[in-house]
């Protein structure tokens, strides 16, 4: 019975997959998090349990377990159960079509299907329900507030968030996930920076205002500072999560980042050549070697040293340095692959989320219209025309 | 033996709920049972290997229009959601219409000799759709995207408050 | 066993005579709006399966069912900021209580 075994293979990958994620992108992302407020903010961040504290999600998961779960009274109990559940499985859903890497000529993708990047789009836009009903089934005017913000607000953004997955769509001539880095194989560099072959470093603007309008968008549809309106602590308590306890309450919190990490990898393999390793000149390489080194001389030679703040500048410095070296000398010696193409993915990755997470802890919050305008007024005009421009330019010099 | 099985449970995911749906005294679960339903339509075309339909049905459906009832519903009711009587007095003979037509319609379908074709459906059929779009339909695609906008305004129109 | 066109349409059928129940025995405007999207769902399987049984090369249905997907959700925007309106002005969205126009 061949659907039989298919089913258990689905199955066994769900499993791996949820694991996985709840490792790395729940854990991971939480402490992260914290290290990394803790720097902007010149805290220090969790530092007792493990070395520097990198089992302090693992202490906070396991008190959560222990804890009770509480069901608020006059609460829908079914609705109010099952939300947290349709948020998590939502955003692990989105995993399905994300291709890691490459091991020999085998693409580390659960499933290549041929509306990959359509299906992720549709999964992220699923998580909205489990979220709204939550803010319902609370029986708390903080919970349905946040809700309600947040169902106005993914549906305002999935549009420019749309708009952007259809200009790499468009760009690399197909919806899978795989086809997309192909297609950046093919022309040598990321959508970011390059367009199709006769067009060239001429397609650099339109990259940039599209991976921007994304970016935005995502940074939007996973409800994070600027623009964290449905659970703004210091007005909805914690918005549509606010009677959730326990594993239900982690629940939500491994599919907001478990989005998050979707929405970052998906932006990685979009616009910034997924799990394809740049390749520059070693000359490049050695420039930004020295580019790293002079940030990171200035910080250390100046006052600036003092400043808890510059500490993740100095940190990226410190990891770019150490990257452009290998780089520098890899491609010296005539490597065609210097580092495995699961590590460029993750580098990616991280690099997005950090960026997410930088924004997240210097920016102030938007108020409701001026979320609304920027999504209305800004991105969707901006990105309807870098979608037209891109197809007239594509359509009168390339193909 | 396994698509047969896909089959009956996909129909049960979609029929079940929306039973829900049109009796539940509930408005607010008769609107989040939309969900499975449509998530179990959703299967059928995966099934019928219409992929780009199945993904654009969760995106608009399941994302969008769903969570526009629930907005519209919790602006409405007061966030709560239960009212004494959702049902008017046409109940009996509404089922008596529903229960006749639903004999009808598959008296009609099983009776009926439909002239299936053996072809194949093209491997990547999200090129057909768009060239389909574009070239034999492109009328229809371009009267769609006059209606869309024409609903945007109104919609704004209507649901705008009249200071 | 395979799973035959006549299946797809008696289950687009009865899901359609659901969403026509719901139309007919329900109060709540948004409940008969939820209705109609039940029947519109029913509609579109019939279009697809059409199209994956009869006309396998064209891809007309699909076309179709995509025109109808767009066309609902204009309809539901607009009947939704309709309901909205009335709930303004006459504070009640059961439609047998909107019954200004009614001598």
């Amino acid at each position: 019975m061949p659907w039989l075994i298919e089913l258990l293979k689905a199955i066994g990958l769900a499993v791996v997959i949820f694991t996985f994620l709840a490792v790395v992108a729940a854990m991971l992302g939480v402490y992260l998090e914290r290290k990394i407020s803790g720097w902007i903010q010149a805290r220090l961040g969790p530092k007792h349990i493990g070395p520097q504290g990198l089992l302090q999600t693992v202490a906070d998961t396991v008190k959560l377990l222990q804890k009770e779960h509480i069901t608020p009274r006059h609460a829908d109990a079914l609705i109010f159960n099952v939300a947290p559940v349709i948020v998590a499985v939502a955003a692990l859903l989105d995993w399905v079509v994300i291709p890691f890497g490459k091991l020999g000529d085998r693409v580390l993708v659960v499933r290549d299907i041929n509306i990959g990047v359509l299906y992720f789009a549709a999964m992220a836009s699923v998580t909205v329900v489990g979220i709204i009903a939550g803010g319902w089934s609370s029986n708390n005017k903080y919970a349905l507030l946040g809700g309600l913000r947040s169902a106005s607000q993914m549906i305002s953004y999935e549009i420019p968030l749309a708009l952007g997955i259809l200009w790499a769509a468009m760009v690399a001539g197909t919806l899978s996930t795989v086809g997309i880095v192909d297609a950046q194989v093919r022309q040598g560099s990321w959508f970011m920076f390059k367009l199709p072959s006769p067009i060239g470093w001429f397609g650099l603007p339109f990259g940039i205002l599209a991976s921007l309008t994304f970016l935005t968008a995502a940074t939007a549809e996973v409800n994070r500072v600027p623009f964290d309106l449905p659970e703004a602590e210091s007005e909805l308590v914690a918005g549509y999560f606010a009677e959730y306890t326990g594993m239900r309450f982690a629940l939500f919190q491994l599919g907001e980042y478990g989005e998050m990490f979707g929405m970052a990898a998906v932006a990685t393999i979009m616009f910034f050549g997924g799990w394809t390793e740049p390749h520059l000149q070693p000359y490049m390489w050695l420039l930004v070697t020295l580019g790293c080194l002079v940030v990171a001389a200035v910080i250390l030679t100046t006052g600036l040293r003092q400043t808890l703040l510059v500490r993740p500048i100095l940190m990226l410095a410190g990891l770019g340095l150490l990257l452009s070296l290998v780089m520098f000398f890899g491609t010296r010696a005539g490597l065609s692959q210097v580092l495995p193409s699961l590590m460029w993915f993750l580098a990616k990755m991280f690099a997005l989320v950090f960026f997410l997470m930088w924004m997240r802890w210097t920016y102030p919050r938007l108020r409701l219209d001026q979320l609304l305008t920027l999504s209305w007024k800004v991105l969707l005009p901006l990105g309807l025309l870098n979608l037209l421009a891109t197809g007239f330019v594509l359509t009168v010099w390339g193909r | 033996m396994g698509e047969l099985a896909a089959f009956m449970i996909l129909s049960l995911v979609t029929l079940i709920p929306a039973v829900v749906v049109v009796t539940s005294s509930n408005i607010v679960r008769a609107a989040l049972s939309l969900v499975p339903t449509f998530l179990g339509v959703t299967g059928l075309y995966v099934m019928l290997q219409a992929e780009f339909v199945a993904g654009i049905q969760v995106l608009i459906y399941a994302g969008a229009i769903t969570v526009l009832i629930l907005f519209v519903i919790m602006l409405t009711e007061g966030g709560t959601g239960v009212r004494t009587r959702q049902l008017n007095d046409q109940v009996p003979l509404g089922a008596m219409a529903a229960v006749w037509l639903a004999f009808v319609l598959i008296v009609i379908f099983t009776r009926t000799g439909w002239p299936t074709a053996a072809g194949v459906l093209p491997a990547y059929n999200v090129v057909a759709v768009g060239n389909a779009f574009l070239s034999d339909y492109v009328l229809i695609f371009e009267v769609t995207s006059v209606v869309l906008l024409v609903s945007l305004v109104g919609a704004i129109v209507i649901a705008r408050r009249e200071d | 066993m395979q799973v035959g066109l006549t299946s797809y349409l008696i289950v687009a059928a009865l899901l359609f005579c659901l969403g026509l129940y719901g139309v007919l025995t329900r109060r709540n405007a948004v409940a008969i709006l939820m209705g109609i999207e039940l029947m519109l769902n029913a509609a579109n399987i019939n279009l697809v399966a059409f199209n994956r049984f009869v006309a396998p090369a064209a891809v007309a249905g699909q076309v179709f069912a995509l025109v109808i997907i767009t066309l609902a959700a204009c309809e539901a925007a607009v009947g939704l900021a309709l309901v909205m309106a009335a709930y303004r002005s006459l504070e009640t969205i059961q439609v047998d209580e909107i019954n200004l126009m009614k001598w």
